[in-house]
């Protein structure tokens, strides 16, 4: 074993305290029958033959030179100080915090946490994390199922094709109904969530209404009209939110939203092939004792001092059994740290230079694709930071980019149809002009 | 927040260590340890700054529509303004409040609470790993898919199942899959409707139970036997066409091989029914027992428990699934497959450190497989987690990984037999990686409960065991030394509990006291839940509480 403490005189010591001849004598009780006939694992590795593995697989990777891609994941700064925070080892190293004496840091940080979330969503209450914001996603909607007594869930079209994946996933077992919203997709159409459609889809057998916002497609939804559509169904509105535009666009506890989700990744976690992330969810207080996930409160030891608990846990699974809010134990707590972390180093001000950022460079985007006649935006609505782009040929486009290092965002047409020939554009604060002028020249060479 | 926290009050002083709760101090006066960051703000202050946007962009951008005024944010949000050396010296701080598997011993039952080696720590923050982009072209990501390709192939090897999927985030989802694919499978087989039922073990974790309410079954509890195994004429009673799954944890939550376990397996393939592995307790078995060549069909593996990577405070973890033949269409996906090459040259040359030419991987069109559960999460899983674990895999090898389980196995039950004269111990028998005490001795004879022994350890700079898990123990001490453990650090915990034990019968109230030595005494646990206090207080109602109470929603 490679991190083994033990010698030879150690083993001889436990063995002839326990009282066993050998190590055999400890694994007599696995049945002869189901014993393990094969164990082709290949051999152990030294440090450096491990880190010359590891090499190999990650310079395998061909990362793009540049990169429009988003759909859900984004390229944005690191700052070196949210990696020193949670590569501290009395954070890392530590697991859920049983024995609060002993994890203050753990949970004051989560308390942290919790206190951001709430406020940049202007909601009352946040759980201290869940997988992604998929899985956040699907769990707010089965607490709009458990809040309202209701079994169907309305979700737009227009959230991303992967969290509407995961909510069917989720509503799968219970047998829940989901009835889709479908976006206006239409030639010249908005990209966003008909408030009609959304109405009419509603009545008093729907739990809840799921949004994006900013949608999958970067737009900007009328979410004050989308959440008196629900609210006059007598359901619960769900927003999945991207937390860096939460520092320009309304928050949205302020449109009146019951439950908010979001993805965490931008937050200061690295895009890290797709995991691991962190999911947000808030909510209003009235809702907490239906609320999926672990809280942290603030108590008081006997001696006068302040400290921080996991409270409210009758809702949890090791309480409650087959009766618990969730299952969810373990989440994603390092990442929810990250977070914190990056939100403080950031700030305000920080977070709205990012939001403001994005959201420039998606526009110089667009606009420089348009002005050189290379493409055209899909949809009129106005958008965040990312932006449906339709190219003739946008298949081969793509590939041919890709081939030169650069990878023209996300293709749209597999998973809608309606969306041929349309490409999906993130850009962040890291978007350089650069970029850009090399987006449209390179694009310029291969749709000849 | 307090007066006190507002100045920053340090530390507290020794005097009032252990008070009882009778004579709470009144809320003004409490005294801070760490204030929270938001103490350290002041308007304007800035840690990390952005570039400015330049005339070109601005120039660029300006025909573009613009965010309606409606839907722009009033107020910024309060998010704290601090330096960055605050910062971090507020998170050093925090973290110096941790007990943590890097300062000391945590023999913390069910949790596998072994060391992390620091070489994996290195493997994920490459970056080629780090900045791979989840929807990155195929030819982008060859190394990222090659890398989950490979891992799930150990994983295969390791348990003896038929195929994997690496999506579940934790052990907890990595059941929920399990559990949906088992409902996907009885469908299939038009049993649907009629299998709903879960048998669960009286000892098994809470998230068993939990995860069949949550794809709609119900939960029956299954009693232990006299030896702490499944009371196989219970389980016989219990199965019929009704029966969807069994879900067990082998070892048990008692730290028992379930020895019956070949007659069990044969009742419920007897019944139709699925049989689930929890795997939490892998780490007992490697090289010895392989599931998926047992029989199960499917159980799920937390790569942070077994697979050595960081806990960080309660996630992420990660829980692959492992399936038998029967369950595999139901995989979620998209699974990373190998489009061209053999994918035993791939192995070979992987296991020699090489590339195969020509070897392509890619993630599979979820067209392919029409029967999949779907996604369970957006992405292919928690790659950072995929990257410690195959290091640690292949640091270790067949011959280390077996020498892990060994070792755990080893140090349980030097612990089991060092403790057994001063603890009691319901299942007195050669147990796996853990060892379940009871404390109802020192309970009976001296009012001594298993909280306040944990509590007392901690004043040992150790972390407590698992405590009053699995439910069927009278006060439980559930605990799992890892193979990462010196004797010496077994010996001197061993030291601890003899001491305990004494002043149990010694000096009681003593024992009610502890800790004292930690940055805070015993928390007001019942008051936190009364009086939820679940985020900072601004001083003012939050952002969107006006809207939020005016609204009227329907639900409760």
């Amino acid at each position: 074993m490679a991190y083994s403490p033990h010698t030879a005189a150690d083993h001889e010591r436990m063995l002839a305290a326990i009282g066993v001849d050998s190590i055999e004598g400890l694994f007599a009780d696995i049945p002869p029958a189901v014993r393990a006939e094969r164990f082709a694992v290949p051999p152990p590795l030294t440090e450096q033959e491990v880190r010359a593995e590891v090499t190999r697989l990650a310079y395998r990777n061909a990362l793009p030179r540049v990169s429009f891609l988003g759909a859900g994941a984004y390229r944005h700064l690191v700052p070196a100080v949210v990696g020193e925070v949670i590569g501290r080892a009395e954070f890392a190293t530590a697991y859920t915090p049983y024995q609060p004496e002993v994890s203050q840091g753990t949970l004051q940080s989560i308390y942290e946490f919790q206190s951001m979330v709430c406020e940049l969503t202007g909601m009352e209450v946040a759980s201290a994390s869940h997988y992604d914001g998929a899985t956040a996603t699907a769990e707010a909607a089965l607490m709009a199922c458990r809040l309202t007594r209701r079994e169907r869930i309305a979700v737009s079209s227009a959230v991303g094709p992967q969290t509407r994946a995961v909510l069917r996933t989720y509503c799968s077992g219970p047998g829940i109904e989901i009835v889709e919203v479908g976006a206006d997709l239409a030639e010249s159409g908005s990209g966003l969530t008909p408030v009609e459609r959304a109405a009419a889809t509603l009545d008093d057998t729907v739990a809840c209404l799921v949004v994006q916002q900013p949608n999958f497609f970067g737009g900007i939804e009328p979410m004050r009209e989308l959440v008196d559509a629900a609210h006059d169904a007598g359901a619960q509105l769900v927003v999945l939110v991207e937390p860096t535009s939460l520092a320009v666009l309304e928050a949205p506890g302020a449109y009146g939203a019951d439950i908010v989700t979001a993805e965490g990744q931008p937050l200061g976690i690295p895009l890290s092939y797709g995991g691991p992330y962190v999911g947000l969810m808030a909510a209003r207080m009235a809702s907490v004792r239906q609320m999926p996930g672990r809280l942290v409160g603030a108590t008081r030891d006997g001696a006068g001092r302040k400290g921080y608990v996991l409270t409210l846990q009758a809702r949890e699974q090791h309480i409650r059994r087959e009766k618990a809010a969730s299952n969810i134990c373990t989440n994603q707590a390092l990442c929810a740290l990250a977070a914190t972390a990056y939100l403080a180093a950031v700030g305000p001000a920080g977070l709205r230079e990012v939001a403001e950022l994005s959201m420039l460079q998606a526009r110089h985007l667009a606009a420089a694709l348009e002005a050189a006649g290379l493409g055209v935006r899909r949809f009129s609505a106005p958008y965040f930071a990312e932006v449906a782009i339709s190219v003739t040929d946008a298949a081969r486009v793509h590939a041919a980019l890709a081939e030169r290092g650069i990878v023209a965002g996300y293709p749209l047409w597999d998973e809608y149809p309606e969306l041929a020939d349309t490409l999906l554009l993130a850009a962040t604060e890291l978007t350089t002009d650069a970029e850009i002028a090399e987006l449209v020249a390179a694009l310029g060479e291969v749709a000849v | 927040m307090s007066v006190a926290e507002r100045s920053g009050t340090a530390a507290a002083d020794a005097s009032g260590r252990g008070a009882a709760f009778a004579s709470p101090a009144p809320a003004e006066e409490l005294i801070v340890v760490e204030p929270l960051i938001f103490a350290a703000s002041s308007p304007g202050r800035r840690g990390v700054r952005f570039p400015s946007a330049t005339d070109t962009a601005r120039h660029a951008a300006s025909g573009q529509p613009d965010v309606p005024a409606d839907a722009r944010r009033g107020a910024a949000p309060r998010l704290p303004e601090v330096s960055e050396l605050d910062l971090l010296r507020h998170f050093n701080r925090l973290s110096q409040l941790n007990h943590a598997i890097d300062l000391g011993f945590y023999p913390l039952g069910s949790c596998t609470m072994k060391y992390n080696p620091k070489v994996n720590e290195w493997a994920a923050s490459r970056t080629g790993f780090a900045a791979s982009h989840p929807l990155d072209p195929a030819a982008c990501a060859q190394g990222s898919i090659e890398l989950e390709w490979l891992l799930a192939e150990l994983l295969r090897e390791i348990s003896g199942f038929a195929a994997v999927s690496l999506q579940p985030a934790a052990g907890a989802h990595g059941e929920l899959t399990g559990m949906l694919m088992t409902r996907a499978y009885h469908r299939s087989r038009g049993e649907g409707q009629t299998r709903t039922r879960v048998l669960v073990p009286d000892s098994a974790h809470g998230t068993n139970p939990a995860t069949a309410t949550m794809v709609g079954y119900e939960t029956v509890t299954i009693r232990s036997n006299e030896r702490g195994g499944i009371d196989l004429e219970a389980l016989r009673e219990a199965l019929n066409e009704r029966t969807a799954a069994l879900m067990i944890t082998n070892p048990s939550t008692l730290g028992i091989f379930e020895d019956q376990i070949d007659q069990v397996l044969a009742a419920v393939r007897q019944a139709g029914a699925i049989a689930y592995m929890d795997g939490a307790n892998l780490n007992a078995i490697l090289g010895r027992f392989r599931p998926g060549e047992a029989g199960f069909d499917v159980m799920h593996f937390n790569l942070h428990k077994t697979f050595s990577t960081p806990h960080g405070g309660g996630g992420p973890g990660a829980g692959p699934v492992g399936v038998s033949e029967r369950l595999a269409p139901f995989l979620p996906g998209p699974l990373p497959i190998l489009v061209e090459g053999d994918p035993e040259e791939v192995r070979r040359n992987a296991w020699a450190g090489r590339t195969t030419p020509r070897a392509r991987f890619a993630l599979e069109d979820p067209a392919t497989r029409p029967e999949s559960i779907g996604r369970v999460r957006a992405f292919t899983g928690n790659f950072g987690m995929f990257v410690r674990a195959y290091t640690y895999i292949r640091s270790n090898g067949d011959a280390g990984l077996r020498a892990v389980s060994e070792d755990a196995v080893l140090a349980a039950n030097y612990l089991r037999v060092r403790l057994a004269d001063a603890y009691d111990l319901p299942y007195d028998r050669i147990c796996k990686h853990e060892v379940v005490f009871s404390g109802r001795r020192q309970k009976r004879q001296h009012r001594v409960t298993t909280l306040d022994i944990a509590k007392a350890i901690l004043d040992h700079g150790i972390h407590p065991p698992t405590i009053y898990f699995p439910l069927i123990v009278e006060e439980a001490l559930m605990v799992e030394p890892t193979e990462t453990e010196s004797i010496e650090t077994l010996d001197r915990f061993v030291d601890v509990m003899h001491g305990i034990a004494e002043q149990a019968a010694a000096d009681p109230e003593a024992l009610k006291r502890a800790p004292t030595t930690t940055p805070v005494g015993r928390l007001d646990e019942a008051g936190a839940a009364r009086r939820p206090d679940l985020r900072f207080d601004f001083g003012t109602a939050a952002p969107g509480a006006e809207a939020s109470a005016s609204t009227e929603t329907g639900a409760e």
